[in-house]
């Protein structure tokens, strides 16, 4: 992973990503980024929230270790975790950060409150928050 | 038995940064009991004041889920691989 600083999502990730979100609504939509050697995000993996709440996630036991499965094969690394509040701001609740299991990821939020949504970016440890800039940046060529 | 154990980074801390450590034992509570001896203060952020699994840990074994098996009673063999893997969960309230 790069410095945790600046996240550099590409056009096509964050617009998965979005898109995701916005098709789980009312409910909230969780998943994971995974990152290629070189730390650039390079797929999104969607996870059914398994508890269909509009204000709650948990991510479906089996689907989450088959994706950092997947993540660990491809030779990934485990980029960033993201969900979306249906309703309110995208910042981190704290349910979010007492839950924050994985430091090593950042935690992105996807507010849904406004149209457009509104993505933010956290580090989040030992329940310490930090904000990092999110920047969308273009698809490299292949 | 020895098995392989992969330790998330929350917990590395206390297996002095290793992802990955082998123990010995028939079960994975046995397992469990041998992470406790060789770095205390695991077991605490894994079970429960009864002994049972805190509701964000799950593990598996191999490609299971012990809940859906024996649960912490589910027995191991040599070359196993436990993960211990916390829930990714939250929400805005």
């Amino acid at each position: 992973m790069e410095e945790k600083g600046e996240i550099h999502l590409p056009r096509s990730i964050f617009n998965e990503m979005l898109d995701h979100c916005r098709s789980c609504r009312p409910e909230e939509a969780c998943g994971l980024l995974a990152a290629d050697a070189a730390g650039k995000a390079v797929a999104v993996i969607p996870v059914t929230n398994s508890l269909h709440s509009p204000v709650r996630y948990q991510m479906d036991t089996r689907e989450q270790f088959d994706a950092m499965k997947r993540i660990r094969q491809q030779g990934w690394s485990l980029f960033a975790i993201f969900h979306s509040h249906p309703l309110s701001e995208p910042a981190p609740s704290p349910t979010d950060i007492r839950q924050a299991f994985y430091p090593e990821a950042y935690m992105i939020i996807v507010g849904l409150e406004n149209d457009p949504a509104v993505v933010r970016g956290f580090v989040v440890e030992e329940g310490r928050v930090g904000e990092r800039p999110l920047r969308v940046v273009a698809d490299s060529l292949p | 038995m020895s098995v392989v154990v992969r330790i998330p980074t929350p917990l590395r801390k206390l297996t002095g940064n290793q992802g990955e450590v082998r123990e010995e034992g028939k079960t994975v509570r046995e397992i469990l009991n041998g992470l406790e001896s060789h770095y205390p203060g695991i077991r605490e952020r894994l079970t429960d004041e009864s002994g049972e699994l805190r509701r964000f840990i799950n593990i598996y074994l191999n490609e299971e889920d012990i809940r859906f098996a024996e649960g912490l009673d589910t027995t191991v063999k040599a070359g196993d691989e436990v993960s211990i893997i916390p829930a990714i969960a939250g929400g805005s309230r």
